[in-house]
């Protein structure tokens, strides 16, 4: 299982944890879990977001592989100017 | 972990300071930028904009401007698509209002005719009928239940129930206990923030050439930091096929982020389809300032606890922005940046968005994170006072590295910060005497970076050039850099190479030209298309040699036989092989596409010396000096370029720029007479300090460096000001007379 951490704000929508661990080999599957488990979190994950995994930020990589012994965090859509 | 593992860190080409590809033509006036653009036949487009801060439309009659001679078309929302998407119809809506004058200066309708007169008289003979509405301009006045509502429905699923109808986005960051760590503080302050909007400042006005014909194809040549991204939003808002819309862009004279999306290009195609003829747009100074894109102005809270010897226990901020008229998502950036600098235990960044009746915000370098760093960074240098610690030492007592949990979620990787704070340390600079009146101020600044979709060829010529053919406007020397890093990989020399930006429909998707990702990315595609060639080279020359392309090394810009059994051939250099390439296969070139990632955080330090004119209250720049790690530079003049750039565009938003709202919600200073950039006689030689730590996740290590160089000078030029008028300021812009009231209030 793959522990995620939501950002602040997020939590709320998703019963209040900080993380939430979902069944995950990569970051497709990642955001479908958080959306299945979590449907609240549905409307800000298809505005976008990124991943952060073990500290690098993923904006779109859908296929990265992810498991148990990486850091996951999830994160605003990054812009730019 | 590395992402590529053919890492180079011996260059021949990186790292020289070779001329730039495009000066000749800038400086000669060849260089062709929007507006230098005509075709046969064309029209003259003009748009007709909203006197007023915020009113309903009641009606628009065109009918008297349709009816002048010379008159070929006229649109207003209604002659656009009507997208799905909330994205694109903002986009639209801003194009063209829909039933609301939201700001000042808003577009309603436009008009193309045969000549400029013609147009600015049809202009003037198209009559709205308005009912002026209550306008809101301020961030905090915006936030309050009872402001004039500028649109109905908008707040996102993350913002609390009872916040004010303006409100559009709630988020917060951080990790700790931020009550047991301000009860460890010595000393704790909490100090108030605004900042002002400010507009990039690119020199070159938007302009447009739109051709849309008959069989509903279109071309479309527009100054942007993205073709890609316009022909994306044009398709959407005008209802076209992507593939049926070329767009191609124009030199382009400073962008910022400031042309990372669409004002004039739907327009002026929907005048071109309606009258069949090609329409140019330009917009005027005065148009730019009241409806393009400015930042976001601000609004902000901080508190943050020490102890006497400089760690820091506890920090918060409270982030409020507006970015105009329509929803926007800046403040994510600046709540997340705000303590990146920082190893802290106890840490919390709350952001509010809100609307306002002013220009649709538009990015501009590192969006969001100057204003947050601003406040931060301010309450920081004043605790170092009122402490007697040294600003340098407590940043580095505090600094994130390697390891920390940052206040936006992750666990840092190797990072620059403390080797940039020791370089500022060491600098001369630092331990400069200062005079009367004259302060020092110091800031860190932190941006993310990306890399993103991004698609290049390379294509071997006859006669050994080599020609690489990429899809991101240059707006910050890319075209040099792109060619140094063909020049390095293939190990030929830099002037072989030649590197041109090509239209929508001749290379696949890129993102657009922002977040400091060209180098990183572009540069990242071009050596695996380099590669790529050397792969088909070196086979090439195994098919010549009769011998397995596996025995075949490229070295020296040459194919050379390698191992045991491979034979002894006299090495074929680039030239060679490409004389032969159609007798040995045919063309030779390399592509690569890639969403790039790994582009890495980078951090900066700024130092500056100001002297306060303790009479008049201004405030002269004595010296400045940027620290910021680069990963690898690629090429040097340019790096130094985006450092001292980032440094002024900060002592304009920092000393003098600011949008100037009047009562009745309409901008006062819409040309630059009045709205005051930098000029070359109020700056000193700004000096600059490169790091080089490579990022891992670039095969020569690059790092974005637009970006950051923006985020630090707020915070230094106030520091600064501060100490030498002895008074802490704590609102932007410090123009004379408020640095002389606050002064005169210490």
């Amino acid at each position: 299982m793959v522990q995620v951490k939501l950002w602040g704000s997020l939590r709320d929508l998703a019963d209040g944890q900080e993380m939430v661990e979902v069944e995950a080999s990569n970051f497709k599957q990642v955001l479908e879990q958080l959306e299945a488990k979590h449907p609240a979190l549905g409307p800000r994950i298809k505005r976008g977001v990124s991943l952060a995994l073990d500290g690098v930020i993923y904006r779109e990589a859908w296929f990265t592989p992810v498991s148990e012994e990486n850091e996951v965090v999830l994160m605003p859509y990054m812009v730019g100017g | 972990m590395a992402f590529d593992e053919n890492v180079k860190t011996e260059f021949k080409v990186i790292g020289q300071r070779v001329s730039r590809p495009d000066g000749i033509d800038k400086v000669t006036g060849k260089a062709l930028y929007g507006a230098d653009l005509s075709a046969p036949g064309m029209l003259i487009g003009r748009v007709l904009r909203s006197p007023h801060a915020h009113a309903r439309i009641k009606k628009i009659d065109t009918s008297a401007s349709e009816a002048m001679k010379g008159v070929k078309a006229v649109v207003v929302n209604s002659d656009l698509a009507e997208p799905e998407d909330d994205f694109f119809r903002d986009v639209k809506d801003n194009c063209l209002a829909r039933d609301k004058a939201l700001y000042d200066g808003h577009a309603v309708a436009a008009v193309a005719a045969t000549s400029r007169s013609i147009a600015r008289a049809a202009i003037r003979a198209i009559k709205v009928e308005y009912e002026e509405l209550p306008s809101v301009t301020d961030v905090d006045e915006a936030m309050k239940p009872d402001a004039p509502v500028v649109q109905e429905g908008r707040a996102d699923e993350t913002v609390p129930a009872g916040s004010g109808p303006n409100v559009t986005t709630y988020l917060e960051f951080g990790h700790g206990d931020l009550e047991a760590g301000f009860a460890k503080a010595d000393k704790i302050i909490e100090r108030s923030f605004k900042t002002a909007a400010t507009h990039q400042g690119y020199i070159e006005p938007h302009a447009c050439l739109a051709s849309m014909g008959a069989d509903g194809r279109g071309d479309l040549w527009c100054c942007t930091q993205g073709q890609y991204n316009v022909r994306t939003i044009c398709a959407e808002v005008c209802g076209i096929e992507a593939t049926q819309l070329r767009v191609t862009a124009s030199e382009i004279g400073g962008g910022f982020g400031g042309k990372t999306t669409c004002f004039i290009e739907p327009v002026a195609l929907a005048l071109s389809r309606k009258s069949g003829k090609p329409v140019k747009i330009v917009m005027s100074r005065e148009e730019v300032f009241r409806a393009t894109g400015p930042t976001v102005s601000s609004s902000s809270d901080v508190k943050v606890g020490m102890t006497k010897d400089g760690r820091i226990t506890a920090a918060s901020a409270k982030l409020r922005y507006q970015g105009g008229a329509f929803p926007c998502g800046t403040v994510e950036f600046g709540a997340q940046s705000a303590f990146a600098a920082y190893d802290l235990e106890a840490v919390r960044s709350y952001g509010w968005n809100t609307l306002t009746n002013r220009p649709k915000e538009a990015a501009y370098r590192a969006p969001g994170a100057p204003m947050a760093i601003y406040a931060v960074e301010s309450v920081v240098d004043e605790l170092c006072q009122e402490l007697g610690l040294d600003p340098l030492d407590v940043r580095l007592k505090n600094a994130a590295k390697k390891g920390t949990l940052a206040s936006y979620g992750p666990t840092f990787n190797d990072i620059g910060l403390v080797a940039t704070l020791e370089a500022a340390k060491a600098h001369p600079h630092y331990a400069a005497p200062l005079g009367e009146n004259q302060g020092r101020g110091l800031s860190c600044g932190f941006w993310f970076n990306f890399g993103g979709n991004t698609c290049v060829s390379l294509n071997v010529n006859h006669d050994g050039t080599v020609g690489v053919v990429e899809g991101n406007p240059d707006i910050g020397g890319s075209r040099a850099s792109i060619s140094m890093m063909a020049a390095e990989e293939l190990d030929i020399p830099y002037e072989k190479v030649r590197t041109v930006i090509t239209d929508t429909n001749s290379l696949g998707f890129n993102d657009v030209t922002d977040g400091s990702r060209v180098t990183f990315a572009v540069g990242l595609a071009t050596i695996e298309a380099a590669r790529a060639a050397k792969r088909e080279m070196c086979k090439r020359a195994a098919q010549i040699w009769g011998i397995d392309a596996e025995a075949v090394v490229w070295e020296d810009g040459a194919a050379k036989p390698s191992g045991p059994n491979a034979g002894d051939h006299p090495p074929m250099t680039l030239a060679e092989i490409a004389a032969d390439m159609d007798s040995t296969g045919g063309p030779i070139a390399g592509h690569h596409e890639v969403n790039a990632d790994g582009a890495g955080v980078s951090f900066g330090v700024h130092l500056v010396d100001t002297e306060v004119d303790p009479e008049t209250g201004a405030t002269k720049i004595l010296r400045y000096t940027v620290f910021q790690d680069a990963g690898k530079a690629i090429h040097p003049d340019y790096v130094e370029g985006q450092m001292q750039g980032g440094a002024v565009q900060g002592i304009g938003w920092a000393l003098n720029e600011e949008y100037i709202y009047g009562e009745d919600g309409r901008l006062q200073n819409p040309m630059f007479l009045d709205y005051r950039v930098p000029v070359a006689s109020d700056l000193p030689a700004i000096d600059t300090v490169i790091l080089e730590i490579p990022n891992p996740g670039h095969p020569y290590g690059v790092r974005g460096v637009g970006e950051t160089s923006i985020v630090p000078p707020l915070a230094a030029i106030s520091n600064a000001v501060s100490r030498a008028a002895d008074v802490r300021m704590s609102e932007l812009p410090m123009s004379p007379p408020r640095v002389l009231k606050a002064m005169s209030e210490r």
